[in-house]
């Protein structure tokens, strides 16, 4: 049991990061709350993605000219890396997107909590 | 020149919308009345060219486009073959109606704010185009969520309730997305490839693999929550009814159905036979689904009093028709839900348009108010009204009757009595809601005082022909239906499904 969360403790945590993620967006009832569990959301998985690079024994994939033959198993898989940096792109204007939502709500009723905000409508 | 441009075509289209966008936002800050003809020219070049590359595909055959150089399957490509190509021009063309149709809306319901809006259209039709046409999964993704960006972005400029409305929306859609990435994880750990033709080519390899089972079905999650198949369609009414007229117009016809082509394309083009393999239930699932969508969303239409929020709800239900063709993983099913894709997006491009246009003449869309006065007012609305809710109800010769009959047949096909009863029954729900509509279109009389008002009261010339263009455009796809399954979705039927 213990060395399952030895040898799987990224997958581990990255499993409970995902949970409280997806609690913040929908147990809790403060806006502001929801976004913050947005990002911890997107954040997990981008680091779900490094996590499927890694590899034992390597190391950053550099290639100098002159190297000759190379090993794939000598290097870390570059393409996740290259793919999230995109993908961190994404949740950073999403979160911009959101922001700028939220400003709007809280002009047009005073507050960012569900509740007061139904309330009102 | 024009021969060097089409081989092209697959680059040009969304390039064309993302620089656009581009323009509208730097060329236009200062002259916000510019936005909307930079926005209708763009459009109609990006369709032009979509047009162009159709022809192209159909004589020469697919092009697959390769980005930057880099060679497939590290590299991004994008293919354009006959379904994406039509697609493609099924995009551009009813963005360029409904942004011509904007001209009078935009500047009464957003004044001020005409340059953002045209500048999100521009974005969100390019992330359509793009979406159709890449041929990569984690591209695909990125489409997606530009597609959706603009969304929120376009959803939240409009009523009080709007951006309220908007944020819901992108809580649910951004948790789509990353149930999206998170599935396409898992499977790129199995597979180490993100290209379609490659992946398709690997699947049987991997279909039995834990992993790779755990990711398609993350996938298709995320993508039936971003397209609002039922139970996952919470966010949609809400967003659409607060949203402006225009920006429904935009989102409700083609952007929901971008995330069910993408599913579509996971499918039946990269699954293919693992989809109905023994003990697999995704197709049935998706299926059956469909079918509660279809039924839920009928049944919460018809109980609608605002033209828009009853549209919205009658979305609903055409997203379980398009799935219900999806997980029926059948040569009918396909012809199915793509030929429903199509039509759907003519004919609640058509509705939503006809509901802006009585917004811009009589200031209201609520329906226990409508009566023949208004139909005496704006014949010719009411006129593409009738037709496209004639379409939504099924009846020959509209569009709407070919793609429930290719459904029927597939349902007959394969003896699933269920789903075929809640086609049937989603028929009548559909009637009886329409009919409510004609019966105070054309027979209820105008109330008192009413009749004092002038006769004609049409609305402006921009608005009324990008809508009497879609309800023909309803006819002509009916009755044209025979060219489109011979020539367009029969030859991608012999590459990819079963």
């Amino acid at each position: 049991m213990i060395e399952f969360f030895v040898d799987h403790y990224a997958h581990v945590s990255l499993s409970i990061l995902i949970g409280i993620g997806f609690f913040g967006m929908v147990a809790k009832r403060n806006l502001i709350k929801k976004l913050i569990g947005m990002s911890i959301l997107q954040a997990s998985i981008i680091l779900f993605w490094i996590v499927t690079a890694e590899k034992d024994d390597a190391t950053i994939p550099i290639i100098r000219k002159g190297d000759g033959a190379v090993d794939p198993t000598e290097y870390v898989n570059p393409l996740p890396h290259a793919l999230m940096l995109t993908a961190i792109v994404v949740s950073v204007v999403t979160s911009g997107v959101a922001i700028a939502l939220l400003v709007k709500v809280y002009r047009n009723y005073g507050s960012l909590e569900e509740k007061d905000v139904l309330g009102q409508m | 020149m024009r021969f060097d441009l089409l081989p092209h075509a697959p680059v040009i289209v969304p390039l064309a919308f993302l620089v656009g966008a581009m323009l509208a936002v730097l060329g236009t800050l200062f002259r916000p009345r510019w936005a909307q003809p930079l926005a209708v020219a763009v459009s109609a070049f990006a369709t032009l060219v979509a047009a162009g590359g159709l022809v192209h595909v159909l004589a020469e055959g697919t092009i697959r486009y390769q980005l930057a150089g880099w060679r497939p399957p590290l590299g991004i490509e994008l293919v354009m073959d006959p379904l994406s190509a039509f697609l493609t021009l099924l995009m551009a063309g009813v963005g360029l109606l409904v942004l011509i149709h904007s001209r009078p809306i935009v500047p009464r319901e957003l004044p001020g704010r005409e340059t953002a809006f045209y500048a999100a259209s521009l974005l969100l039709l390019g992330g359509l185009c793009g979406l159709v046409l890449t041929g990569d999964l984690f591209n695909l993704y990125v489409f997606i969520e530009i597609v959706s960006l603009s969304s929120y972005a376009l959803l939240g400029i409009g009523s009080k309730r709007a951006p309220f409305s908007a944020f819901r929306y992108l809580v649910m859609g951004t948790t789509a997305g990353s149930l999206y990435l998170l599935g396409l994880a898992c499977i790129y750990m199995r597979t180490g490839t993100l290209n379609m033709a490659d992946f398709a080519a690997i699947v049987p390899e991997v279909a039995d693999q834990v992993p790779v089972q755990i990711g398609v079905v993350l996938l298709l999650t995320g993508l039936a929550l971003k397209s609002a198949l039922f139970p996952l369609h919470g966010w949609l009414p809400d967003a659409y009814t607060d949203g402006g007229s225009t920006a429904t117009a935009l989102i409700a016809p083609i952007g929901t159905k971008a995330a069910l082509y993408a599913m579509l394309r996971v499918t039946y083009f990269l699954l293919g036979p693992a989809l109905v393999a023994d003990g697999a239930l995704v197709a049935d699932v998706i299926a059956y689904l469909g079918a509660a969508g279809i039924l839920w969303g009928s049944f919460l239409a018809m109980s609608q009093r605002e033209l828009k929020r009853m549209l919205a709800y009658s979305s609903v239900a055409q997203v379980g028709y398009i799935a219900l063709g999806i997980g029926l993983a059948s040569g009918y099913g396909f012809i199915g839900a793509v030929l429903h894709i199509v039509n759907h997006a003519c004919m609640k491009a058509c509705l939503f348009l006809v509901s802006g246009n009585l917004r811009q003449v009589v200031h209201h869309s609520y329906l226990p108010n409508i009566d023949s006065s208004v139909r005496r007012k704006m014949p010719w609305s009411m006129a593409a009204f009738s037709v496209a809710a004639v379409s939504m109800i099924g009846l020959p010769p509209t569009a709407g009757f070919f793609s429930k009959w290719y459904l029927a047949l597939g349902t007959v096909e394969q003896g699933r009595w269920v789903l075929l009863a809640s086609l049937l029954i989603s028929t009548l729900l559909n009637a009886v809601y329409f009919v409510r509509v004609f019966e105070q279109i054309y027979l209820r009389p105008a109330r008192e005082g009413a009749g004092g008002r002038p006769a004609s009261g049409e609305a402006p010339l921009s608005m009324v022909v990008p809508t009497v263009v879609f309800a023909v455009l309803l006819l002509v796809l009916g009755v044209g239906n025979a060219l489109l399954v011979d020539h367009l979705l029969l030859p991608m039927l012999g590459g990819g499904a079963s």
